[in-house]
């Protein structure tokens, strides 16, 4: 099917794709039906509404840059999307990333993670319980902190 | 609004499922206690907001995305 994406204009993308939203994501709770992209830059995804072409959110894996990171949410809020924990196996974890203008001050929003369950196709955005996980995650210096470590 | 008085140790019943104490009160905050069904998320407002507006915030970025090793200072890559 083709679809209408801010990033890419018009593009074709496989139904497998189509995501929806049933409760929507805070503060855009109309917006029910996404689609996920990869981005043409690494590691990152678009997380492009159906509805309205200008909306659309970029998306990363939290464990890019903080392997630690862990998801505590309601378990019912879970089901709610047909996944029984986060380590299900059709379970994906991806935080919403904020680019300023200084790029490089780019951050990511680890406290209200979206949670995807590949297989039925439903995404929910959660809140994470765990008080470690904030708004706003430095990407780039966390990821510095992960390679000394690593190194 | 409703605005109701309570002084510590009361409480007031939201529907027949939820009940709201007042624990303790000390200067400017307050120490509810509240019994709910564990299907009722109670969360502080302040986190909804939060991410709301950071949700609007992320609305808005640039479709110019960087590449992330590109803005990483230079050093030798994952193989």
């Amino acid at each position: 099917m083709t679809i209408q994406s801010k990033a890419y204009g018009s593009v074709e993308i496989d139904e497998r794709q189509r995501i929806l939203f049933p409760f929507g994501i805070l503060g855009f709770e109309n917006l029910k039906v996404y689609a996920l992209l990869d981005a043409a830059q690494q590691p990152f995804y678009w997380l492009q509404s159906l509805d309205v072409r200008e909306i659309a959110f970029v998306l990363i894996s939290p464990t890019i840059f903080r392997p630690d990171y862990e998801v505590k949410v309601f378990e019912d809020e879970l089901a709610e999307i047909g996944l029984e924990s986060v380590e299900d196996e059709n379970a994906l974890i991806f935080a919403i990333v904020t680019i300023p203008e200084n790029q490089s001050k780019m951050t990511a929003n680890l406290q209200g993670p979206i949670i995807i369950n590949k297989e039925t196709k439903q995404g929910r955005q959660l809140i994470n319980s765990d008080p470690r996980w904030k708004t706003k995650h430095l990407i780039l210096e966390e990821l510095g902190a992960e390679r000394t470590r690593a190194c | 609004m409703l605005i109701l008085s309570r002084k510590i140790n009361e409480s007031i019943n939201i529907g027949d499922k939820i009940e709201v104490s007042i624990i303790d009160i000390r200067g400017d905050q307050v120490k509810l206690g509240i019994n709910a069904p564990r299907d009722v998320k109670v969360y502080r407002q302040e986190v909804y907001a939060a991410i709301q507006e950071e949700n609007l915030m992320a609305s808005r970025t640039t479709t110019d995305l960087p590449a992330l090793e590109s803005l990483l200072p230079q050093e030798k890559k994952k193989t």
